[in-house]
């Protein structure tokens, strides 16, 4: 299938949005951010180094910088806004408030999408796991303690109700 | 048009997040925790931003815009012979190129001295200078005007080694001369030589804010080019508006500044990046101009952390005790002003350390060459000044056979303590304790024989085993002056509203990620016994709160909504003992009462508040200070903090690589008004000092930065951050207004002399220079 | 101004075919960098992502070798039969960027770049990988030694596609190291993949990120070939230790550039090697 660059579809967050008029080089971070009107996911680098762009793409979790948006069809694609449901917060996005994570916010979608994806592939991480889960998120406030601290909570939390 | 502007407008009230979550029940009765001034209170922004609700200055979005974007210089030093538009103007989709001639007002700015142009006309002296702007329909079609835009340069030779600015005969590179500030400090006994005497020379290179939020900005013009909104992240948005208002020479009144959600800041954002360019195109084209820098451009467009080259020497007694510092401090302010000169001042005045010293010699220079231009960083020449004392203080140790924590300890400074500049210490000086408490902090496990390959040094890059690695520990101790020095009034302004229970803050402070959205709620809280507290949106529709830097706002913008929350407290107890008939000098608050502290008269703030308006703005200004005199005397700085960090590293000692295991700390914060708030910044800070001791650093080659992305520019991710155990310690600062002192900088300091203290324990170098990069250890 | 999103490996060969100026993404990791960077502007792309063909492996029917496809994420390198088989591999690609890296990024990606700091690259150089490449019209099956023809640049004809690469699976210590200045989500500044064939009585020690290519390191493989006995553990010699690093060190060809110094880049690579010789020989 060849999509014509001037029109495509994407699907994101369980919805199907077209996307119009698009030169062909553009991120899906472009995409998402200036087309689609969501500025959810972050850009601090465009090169894949700090994560503040991590969206998932069919259950992956990847830098949205680094992806073509044309290719991006036929692909599910979620971003921080489609984690909440009714403004209800998320265990991860609780965690993150309650513990501290958040200083300026920039690093924070990317981190909150990153533990997402971490907690449903491996719900009791280790600290070291933890610790290489979120490697590619950078976050120049926190230092990174208090946003630890929240992975572990959230993964407690998440066993509390589970059990 | 404008109300495509989502600037984030945060409420915050009792049911929502901590008051419920963290109720204790205590036997049968049931405390519910409020958010006042000493609880962990949550971020009123934080469940925006983790929803990605939260919109940053590059988040904005406007009907009709256009997109800005910058020309630079590719040399460090040239004449601009021609600027030819034509080939950009016939792209389709560009509306606008600017360059110097379309500047209507002042042709340069600059926080201290005015010599940065908008755009370089004659010379550009850095690479990356501004030399002309293009607004058009894509950011594509923005950088293939940029590549049409045929500048013809006549290249000169760049002045990139600051030491060669100092010499008389090297040419001027600016018509203000090579010198950007001189300034000696001579006090007590000149002629003192100690029993022992250390010296060496100590090196910085330049660090980068690296802040993750880029440099962005939406203007949206009046029609009829009559004034401009500009929404952006800053530090400062009053003297934004000031130099803005300048550039386009406009009343200060029509240049109207919002702080939109900031990213980040540590200084960066305290000079004038693309605010002006913003605003001149949206003049210009008459619609809504979105900019926003790619982070290479960043690495260009803003001032970083200024390398210093430091030689110092100390004289002591046999004991250990310091009798005089001679010291010869080189700040490399690049091409332009910015904050050098008070960035120098710093460093000079704090060459001493939290260490007493009767007698010094000091000369400080801060010079102009051609590479980028260096203003504040977080820590403001201050971590300049502090690797070079705590290296030395160290080197005195071995010396005098004492261990790093005595050698310390012997010359902690206290209360009432002269500095070198003659200032008295008035601040509460806790240094000893701050040693001692860090010192019983329990050092970290060893080494285990087996560990898990992730926690060695190098990582999942299984470069090291553990019979590779060797621990080191070290120490780093520093003190840190809070607000502006030097005659300057930095005041900040509030203003309180109450009416039916809730409480109006506005005021100017810029928020960029240290919490003053978080404090000032609980201020008013803890004053007027309210629960719910509005901020208003931050703007120029107030009275400036100066910039959020120099651990200032806690203190500053604390103050002000303190004292305006006071005066509406005041304003309150009038009319409720007029209406009850009660001196209202016996009225308090209690909880969310008010309650006459003689009689048993008791009514909640709400109803109290019910139908009445209660108004007031306060300004708070610190004590003023002096300029220093010719001898570098004077008392010009308002307070002081202090911290200590003693930092456990692991070596690589045949690689050279390193990874920091622990930092302890103890830090002098006055009093704690938010304890996760206070923790964060602690930690924050210490992983900025640990990028700067191993891996961050802007490399330069002839003034050409070789490393502008994050590839290249590292930062320390969750694998190279340490276990941080932090203690805080509490002694009320009388001069505070809230007894609590800055917390910002301090952690950043002396976490960065510690780690190459460790180092140079586990391996026996030198380790004059910082960051200490793999060939520096091993070779 | 076209994207394809092909799902077959022959409409991809197709398309290549039609249009060999198409620029080919796999998982996009290093030609998206290019293009944010405004360093390349495509006209034409085909994008393999979906090309399933290109994401399998499979182990050979005699065991001998194993083959990855070209598009497979390092993610799933680090898989446990791949990291039994071949650990070479799956260190190295445990070692690339980040979670999100090595969820997209690929070995074809890696070959196609060519980047001397390549992690992939060392051990396809070490266990002598064979590249497959396909055309519309035909198939090539060269050695990555070939495949390698200098700094960003191999022997791939515009209209063919990387495939797959086939590994010899080997008896014997193998392993990857590599010095990087921060402790995750590093570019590496040296590297190093050694690997012990005892069936053979060989040793094969491949260089990363110290010359203008992946260095291989025959000269000092024939002198420790006749220095020890390969097909067993070894007692290895302080002497011998330091002799082999010397000479790891002479084959290297390393530059100064930001990231780091000619001199310290011989001396990593060379103390790196010595590293997995004492590693390949501790019992
Ligand atoms: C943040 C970050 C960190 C990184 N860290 C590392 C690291 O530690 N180690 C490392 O080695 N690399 C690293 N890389 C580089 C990159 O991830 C790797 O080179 C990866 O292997 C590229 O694979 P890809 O599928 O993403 O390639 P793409 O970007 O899709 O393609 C790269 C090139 O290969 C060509 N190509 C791809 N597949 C084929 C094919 N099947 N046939 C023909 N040509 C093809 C493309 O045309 C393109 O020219 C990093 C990149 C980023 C962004
Ligand atoms: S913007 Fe995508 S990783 Fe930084
Ligand atoms: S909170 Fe600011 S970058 Fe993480």
């Amino acid at each position: 299938m060849t999509p014509n660059t001037e029109v495509y579809q994407l699907n994101v967050n369980g919805k199907k949005c077209e996307v119009r008029d698009a030169w062909i080089g553009e991120s899906l971070l472009y995409v998402l951010r200036e087309r689609l009107g969501l500025p959810g996911a972050k850009g601090a680098c465009e090169q894949g180094e700090c994560g503040s762009c991590t969206v998932i793409m069919d259950d992956q979790a990847v830098c949205s910088c680094l992806v073509m948006a044309a290719t991006a069809i036929d692909t599910e694609i979620s971003t921080v806004e489609g984690l909440s449901v009714d403004g209800k917060l998320t265990d991860v996005q609780d965690a993150f408030v309650n513990e501290g994570a958040v200083q300026c916010g920039f690093c924070t979608p990317g981190l909150v999408v990153a533990v997402h994806n971490l907690l449903d592939t491996s719900p009791t991480p280790t600290d070291i796991e933890i610790k290489e889960a979120i490697s590619g998120n950078i976050c120049r406030c926190t230092g990174y303690g208090r946003i630890f601290e929240a992975v572990r909570s959230a993964a407690a939390t998440r066993q509390e109700t589970n059990k | 048009m404008k109300n495509t502007v989502s600037t984030n407008t945060v409420s915050i009230n009792t049911v929502s997040t901590s008051t419920v979550s963290t109720d204790t029940i205590t036997g049968t009765r049931r405390e519910v925790r409020r958010d006042i001034l000493g609880a962990p209170a949550l971020r009123p922004d934080g469940a925006d931003k983790v929803q990605g609700k939260f919109a940053f200055s590059s988040d904005i979005w406007a009907e009709h815009m256009l997109w800005g974007a910058t020309l630079r210089s590719p040399h460090p030093y040239a004449r601009i012979v021609s600027i030819d538009l034509s080939a950009a103007f016939d792209i389709d989709g560009v509306e606008a190129i600017i360059t110097a001639v379309d500047v209507p007002g002042k042709k340069t700015y600059g926080l201290i001295s005015s010599d940065q142009p908008v755009f370089a006309s004659d010379f550009v002296r850095y690479v990356g200078e501004p030399v002309a702007c293009v607004a058009a329909d894509h950011p594509e079609t923005c950088r293939r005007a940029l590549a049409a835009i045929n500048v013809i340069y006549e290249v000169l030779t760049p002045l990139t080694d600051p030491e060669r600015a100092l010499l008389p005969e090297t040419p001027k590179i600016h018509p203000d001369g090579n010198m950007l500030r001189y300034q000696k400090i001579i006090c007590g006994d000149q002629t003192i030589q100690g029993e022992i005497i250390v010296e060496n020379t100590y090196e910085l290179g330049m660090q980068d804010q690296a802040f993750l939020g880029l440099e962005a900005a939406m203007a949206f013009p009046d029609s009829g080019g009559a004034g401009v909104d500009l929404v952006i992240a800053t530090q400062w948005i009053h003297e934004d508006q000031k130099q803005i208002a300048a550039c386009l020479d406009l009343p200060v009144d029509k240049v109207r500044v919002t702080l939109g959600g900031v990213g980040g800041a540590f200084g960066a954002r305290e000079d004038i990046s693309l605010q002006v360019h913003c605003c001149l195109l949206a003049l210009k084209t008459s619609r809504p101009i979105k900019m926003q820098y790619s982070r290479e451009e960043s690495f260009y467009g803003h001032v970083h952390r200024h390398p210093a080259k430091i030689w110092i020497r100390h004289h002591a007694t046999n004991e250990g005790i310091i009798q005089r510092i001679e010291s010869k401090m080189v700040f490399d302010g690049g091409a332009y002003a910015s904050t050098s000169a008070a960035v120098l001042i710093n460093g000079i005045t704090h060459i001493q350390g939290p260490y007493k010293c009767e007698s010094a010699t000091v000369h400080g220079f801060a010079v102009r060459t051609n590479n980028p231009p260096c203003g504040a960083m977080r820590g403001f020449g201050v971590v300049q000044a502090c690797f070079a004392h705590e290296s030395q203080m160290d080197k005195l140790a071995v010396a005098c056979g004492l261990s790093p924590v005595e050698i310390r300890l012997r010359n902690a400074m206290r209360t009432g303590d002269k500095l070198i500049t003659g200032q008295v210490i008035e601040s509460v000086a806790p240094v000893e304790r701050c040693i001692r408490e860090t010192d019983a902090i329990p050092m970290p496990v060893p080494l285990a024989r087996d560990a898990n390959p992730l926690e060695l040094v190098g990582g999942s890059g299984l470069t090291s085993l553990p019979q590779n690695i060797v621990r080191g520990v070290g120490w780093g101790v520093s003190i840190k002056n809070l607000m502006y020095s030097e005659k300057f009034d930095d005041y900040a302004t509030a203003r309180c509203q109450l009416h039916d229970g809730i409480v109006n803050l506005k005021f100017a402070t810029a928020e960029v990620g240290q919490g003053f959205v978080v404090l000032a709620p609980q201020i008013a809280r803890s004053v007027l016994g309210v629960d719910e507290v509005i901020l208003d949106p931050v703007d120029t529709r107030i009275g400036s709160a100066g910039s959020t830097s120099a651990s200032r706002q806690t203190w500053m913008s604390g103050g002000a909504v303190d004292g305006a929350c006071r005066l509406v407290r005041e304003q309150l107890f009038e009319h409720v003992g007029k209406i009850h008939n009660i001196d209202p000098l016996r009225l308090v608050i209690e909880d969310t009462d008010i309650v006459d502290m003689i009689g048993d008269f008791r009514i909640s703030v709400i109803d109290a508040s019910t139908g009445a308006h209660f108004d007031q703005t306060f300004e708070h200004h610190h004590r003023p200070t002096e300029e220093l005199d010719e001898n570098g005397q004077g008392n010009c700085h308002v307070a002081f903090a202090f911290v200590a960090h003693r930092a456990v590293v692991d070596v690589d000692v045949e690689l050279g690589l390193v990874k920091v295991i622990q930092i302890a700390t103890a830090q002098d914060v006055g009093r704690v008004l938010n304890p996760i708030a206070a923790i964060g910044q602690v930690e924050g800070g210490i992983a900025q000092g640990l990028g700067l001791a191993v891996m961050e650093e802007i490399v330069l080659d002839n003034g050409k930065i070789r490393n502008p992305s994050f590839t290249d520019y590292l930062l320390p991710t969750t694998l190279d951050m340490p276990d941080v155990i932090a203690v805080l310690i509490e002694e009320p600062e009388p001069q505070a207004p809230l007894g609590a002192k800055g917390i910002g900088e301090p952690p950043c300091i002396s976490v960065t002399p510690a780690i190459a203290a460790a180092i140079r324990n586990a391996t026996g170098r030198d380790l004059p220079r910082v960051p200490i990069r793999p060939q520096d250890i091993c070779l | 101004m076209t994207v394809a999103v092909p799902t077959s490996l022959s409409d991809a060969l197709a398309a290549i075919a039609q249009n060999p100026a198409a620029q080919i993404i796999q998982g996009g990791t290093d030609l998206m960098v290019e293009i944010n960077f405004n360093r390349r502007k495509p006209t034409d792309v085909i994008a393999l992502r979906r090309v399933l063909e290109l994401r399998e492996w499979s182990i050979a029917k005699d065991g001998s070798t194993i083959t990855i496809g070209a598009g497979l994420p390092y993610a799933q390198m680090e898989d446990d039969e791949i990291a039994r088989l071949v650990p070479a591999l799956a260190q190295a690609a445990r070692t690339v960027g980040s979670p999100q890296i090595r969820a997209a990024g690929s070995i074809g990606g890696n070959l196609g770049t060519c980047s001397p700091a390549g992690d992939a690259l060392p051990v396809l150089s070490a266990l002598d990988a064979i590249v497959h490449l396909r055309s519309s019209t035909g198939a090539r099956n060269i050695s990555v030694h070939e495949f390698m023809v200098g700094v960003k640049r191999n022997a791939r004809a515009p209209d063919e596609i990387i495939v797959s690469v086939t590994l010899p699976i080997v008896t014997g210590w193998q392993g990857y190291a590599k010095v990087g200045v921060r402790n995750a989500m590093v570019i590496s500044i040296a590297s190093c993949c050694l690997a012990v064939d005892r069936t053979n009585s060989a040793i094969r020690i491949a260089l990363g990120a110290v010359g203008p290519t992946i260095i291989r390191c025959r000269a000092t493989e024939a002198w420790l070939t006749s220095q020890l006995d390969l097909s067993s553990v070894n007692t290895v010699s302080t002497n011998l230790l330091k002799e082999f690093g010397d000479r790891v060190a002479q084959e290297a060809k390393p530059i100064d550039d930001h990231r780091s110094t000619a001199v310290y880049r011989r001396h990593a690579v060379s103390t790196l090697a010595k590293r997995l010789l004492t590693r390949a020989n501790t019992p």
